[in-house]
């Protein structure tokens, strides 16, 4: 690659170069769109070339050098994304942090990081930055987006956005050259520069930030976008955390490559709506919400009239039974196609364009393995919903589904350009174009992860079928066996318990224990609804988790789950002996769960310790007192006395036939 | 037919002031002031001889047991009830008898204690209906939406707009609000009082029934309104903690009477007060 990533008509190394390439080829193209004051606003990519460069010089006459960090920290806005790239457009690294962390997660970063600068979205940021200023030191300018309640804030160090851009056009407009030149030195970039920072969701222990490569960034959502053919006519909705690698790869990184447009909800709570609104071609959702939408559907059929309610379940027969072959183009009989088009005039169709599905083309799911039901409900109604395995370590993928080859129990082959092998003891290792140079500060942990040979380690344990497609099985370092040796694969087990509508999380325990015992959480929305059209009053999530006849239906998907473990031979003998249903939910604020909704195991063993070992002495109750954090930080109590359930067991399908 | 703004335009929110019914007070200003004054239904004395006032840019709390007069008070300061004795003067100028809609048309706007909003209209109807009083254009055209009054109309939603994100509720723009939760409806009230551009916001228990979080919501934009816009605030609340958070003066009722007034520690620390209404004994 020459030095100037654009000359000679070499193809873009970086972001920005990217930028100033859509800025030329796609000039009137929608390059974000963002909905304010009830309108959908369209900026071009022109126009959004002019908005970053007007901010980067902004920043860059505020003191921003090449090299430093910037932390971004909020939801989905232009703004935001235009700092990503007027950071990366004076090679500085930007930073993004979950907008929900609480001030000391926020603190924690941006100090690992050693910020100066910190693009923010609103008061409330600006709140949590300003009360961590002692252990944040490096933190010396905030920039915020939305001014709403700042106005009495002291402006020493914090500055508005607009005023950053309009000091950027100022020095443009006095001297034209500035302007030139920050094109110039974008171009000149052989994209080396490491382009972001991306903290890990601290699945098993303390966030660590993964340092990216620019053109190894480019590289690798340069392929996935060729593999799913995205162009400038391709739309997303990015509702995804910024700093979530998700969100960076499949909206900036794949939009800047491709050109397609991003989209930007109005709020956190106008995102289903939005969806709607937008109609994305692209789309991506971890299987939890994919749970959510399902849930919702189901609830609003239970309030819907009889008629409606037969055609509904008719009609979803139906596509259970042809649907996903009709997708992947396979040969289904003369009236089963007939009766599919039927269905996709009177359900399927109305119902994707009440999700929002209508146009989608793509749509993937990754985080946690999905539920092979959930899997092909979406399948089958005409979603082109395929699973990729991914890590913030690789910039996101490591395999993904090709269309027409996709199956709910694996996560596919290698994605392009994707190495990846099996250890000795079952751990995936994988090398490929977007993988990361380290983690930022921290060398040791970059040398734990990474082989001799250059491969990076997962973490999780997985096999290749037949066909080459691996198939994860859980963290590596969560299988376990039970004392009698039978196979515990603690998520397996919740995996198709959280596939009934009314459990939200499971958490599942036995290694080196006689049995299995789970913890569940059920769904407030669902259970809820149960309740009302039951005439059951309660007051809290507490009440309701607690009901005798709430038990009882846990108590048959418990069973039902056994039966299905039952008919498995590697997992019958983790049959689920004991459950209870926890007091409250697991939340992030209080660890239990990260902020991607994935359960910390170990802590929740710990934290309810009393509880665990009440499932395995035998008793039927147990009085638990439990702190909590509230949004705010502050702390309380709640107690409960939780009852404990027994579940059936059954016996294995091989025994039975051997003993027949 | 769509409203058109010109593209790009994100509109800072910074440059949205709530101005209709600006004066020439400066912040400190005595802006409403009440000598004397009595009201009485029949026997009953409501309000005995009260005399307070409240300033430019101040959040003033009226505070006191059940029954002491505090909503009697905000419906006399809005014109509401006529007060039998003692003088009002709202901005300088004295107030003789008059109708609510006088008031409002002054810069007046209020929430109220159970809330009054229209239940089958949705949220943005709701905000709308408080740009009446400002609305000026031909009753016919605007029946038509036809072009002053589409223009005008157009102008109204846009502030309208900004009110709701301002306050945070786009995802019930469109939501009828008999069907929402009581505290997004308390929201949704205060958004039409806004809507009206008020020199003088009167909010009346804007916080009962909330729990501890809509508690802390509410109060943030009560303290946003009053520094974004400059707006003057009074407020009647039983929430102490919340009175003595965010209000700059507070002025106690029991029984009709005025038995305190100042800031909130001298306030908390008046032994009348603390016998009628905070409860604490005598050391």
């Amino acid at each position: 690659m020459p030095a100037s990533g654009m000359g000679a008509g070499a193809k873009p190394v970086t972001f920005p170069q990217y930028l100033l390439l859509n800025a030329k080829r796609l000039a009137g193209r929608p390059a974000m769109r963002f909905k304010d004051l009830g309108i959908w606003q369209t900026w071009t990519w022109a126009e959004q070339r002019d908005e970053i460069a007007s901010l980067a010089i902004g920043l860059r006459e505020l003191g921003l050098k090449e090299g430093e960090g910037v932390a971004i920290v909020g939801t989905n806005r232009p703004r935001l994304y235009w700092a990503f790239a007027a950071a990366q457009s004076l090679k500085a690294i930007p930073v993004p942090v979950y907008a929900d962390a609480v001030a000391e997660e926020l603190a924690f970063v941006l100090d690992n990081a050693g910020v100066r600068f910190a693009v923010v979205e609103d008061q409330e940021q600006v709140d949590k930055l300003i009360s961590m200023t002692e252990k944040v030191p490096s933190l010396e300018v905030i920039i915020y987006d939305h001014a709403r309640g700042l106005r009495d804030y002291d402006h020493d160090n914090l500055l508005d956005f607009t005023v950053v851009q309009d000091g950027g056009r100022a020095k443009i407009a006095s001297d034209p050259a500035v302007l030139k030149d920050w094109e110039a030195d974008i171009v000149a970039s052989d994209g080396s520069e490491i382009s972001a920072i991306l903290y890990t969701s601290g699945t098993t222990g303390q966030s660590k930030g993964v340092m990216l490569r620019a053109s190894a960034s480019v590289k690798a959502a340069e392929d996935t976008a060729g593999f799913d053919n995205l162009t400038d006519r391709d739309v997303v909705l990015a509702y995804l955390p910024l700093a979530w690698v998700g969100d960076h790869y499949l909206n900036y990184a794949q939009a800047y490559v491709s050109g397609l447009c991003m989209s930007c909800p109005e709020s956190t709570e106008t995102v289903a709506e939005n969806l709607r609104e937008v109609g994305p071609t692209f789309y991506f959702a971890p299987p939890r919400v994919f749970e959510g939408l399902l849930t919702s559907v189901m609830i609003r059929m239970e309030d819907a009239g009889p008629f409606k309610k037969r055609l509904f379940k008719h009609y979803l027969g139906v596509a259970k039974k042809y649907g996903e072959q009709i997708l992947e183009g396979k040969s289904v009989p003369l009236m089963g196609r007939i009766s599919y088009f039927l269905g996709d005039k009177l359900i399927y169709g109305p119902l994707r364009n009440v999700l929002g599905f209508t146009n989608i083309r793509v749509a993937y799911t990754a985080g946690e393995a999905i539920g092979p039901d959930l899997f092909s409900f979406f399948r089958s109604l005409g979603v082109n919903l395929k699973q990729l395995y991914g890590q913030t370590e690789a910039f996101l993928y490591v395999t993904c589904q090709k269309d027409g080859d996709v199956r709910a129990d694996t996560v596919g082959p290698a994605a392009p350009d994707v190495e990846i092998r099996l250890s000795e003891n079952g751990e995936v290792q994988f090398k490929s174009p977007g993988m990361f140079t380290g983690y930022y500060n921290a060398p040791e942990k970059s040398a734990e992860t990474l082989t001799e040979d250059g491969f990076v380690k997962t973490g999780d344990a997985g096999v290749f079928d037949q066909n080459g497609h691996l198939k994860i099985i859980d963290r590596a370092k969560d299988v376990g066996k039970l004392t009698d040796g039978s196979l515990f694969a603690p998520k397996y087990i919740e995996n198709k318990l959280k596939f009934f509508p009314d459990v939200k999380e499971v958490v599942a325990f036995g290694d080196g224990r006689d049995n299995v015992c789970v913890f569940l959480n059920i769904d407030l929305t669902a259970v809820g609804n149960w309740a009302e059209r039951n005439n059951i009053s309660y007051a809290s999530y507490q009440e309701l988790a607690g009901l005798p006849r709430v038990y009882e239906m846990m108590r048959e998907h418990v069973n039902s789950v056994n039966r299905d473990l039952a008919e498995e031979p590697m997992m019958a003998g983790a049959q689920v002996k004991r459950f209870l249903v926890l007091h409250k939910e697991l939340d992030a604020d209080d660890g239990e769960v990260t902020r991607t909704q994935k359960v910390r195991r170990g802590f929740v063993g710990e934290r309810y310790a009393p509880l665990i070992e009440a499932l395995y002495d035998g008793s039927t109750e147990k009085y638990v007192e439990t702190e909590v954090t509230f949004e705010d930080g502050r702390k309380g109590k709640i107690t409960a006395t939780v009852k404990i359930g027994d579940a059936e067991t059954y016996p294995a399908a091989g025994v039975k036939e051997a003993a027949e | 037919m769509s409203i058109h703004m010109p593209l790009n335009e994100h509109r800072a929110i910074e440059d949205f002031q709530l101005s209709a019914h600006d004066d020439h007070l400066e912040p400190g200003d005595i802006i409403l002031d009440l000598e004397n004054v009595s009201l009485a239904f029949g026997g009953v004395k409501a309000i005995n001889d009260i005399s307070f006032n409240i300033k430019k840019g101040e959040v003033r709390a009226i505070i006191g047991p059940n029954g002491a007069g505090k909503t009697s008070m905000l419906n006399v300061i809005n014109g509401f009830y006529h007060p039998q004795q003692g003088t009002i003067t709202y901005r300088g100028e004295k107030r003789t008898a008059m109708q609510s809609t006088e008031a409002a048309k002054q810069g007046i706007s209020r929430t109220f204690q159970n809330i009054a909003l229209f239940k089958g209209m949705s949220t943005l109807d709701n905000i709308m209906t408080g740009r009446i009083t400002l609305q000026n254009k031909n009753l016919f055209l605007q029946a038509l939406w036809h072009g002053p009054a589409a223009k005008e109309d157009i102008e109204h939603r846009l502030v309208v707009e900004k009110i709701i994100d301002f306050l945070e509720i786009q995802h019930i723009r469109k939501t009828p609000v008999g069907r929402l939760p009581y505290g997004l409806q308390k929201r949704v009230e205060l958004g039409r009082a806004l809507a009206a551009e008020p020199a003088l916001l009167l909010l009346d228990e804007p916080m009962a029934g909330m729990n501890l979080e809509e508690k802390e919501d509410m109060s943030r934009f009560i303290l946003d309104v009053n520094s974004q816009f400059g707006t003057t605030i009074a407020l009647i609340e039983h929430d102490m903690g919340v009175v003595m958070d965010i209000s700059d003066r507070v002025v106690v009722l029991d029984y009709g009477r005025k038995i305190g007034d100042g800031s909130p520690e001298e306030v908390s620390n008046n032994q009348a007060v603390i016998d009628a209404y905070l409860g604490v004994s005598h050391d």
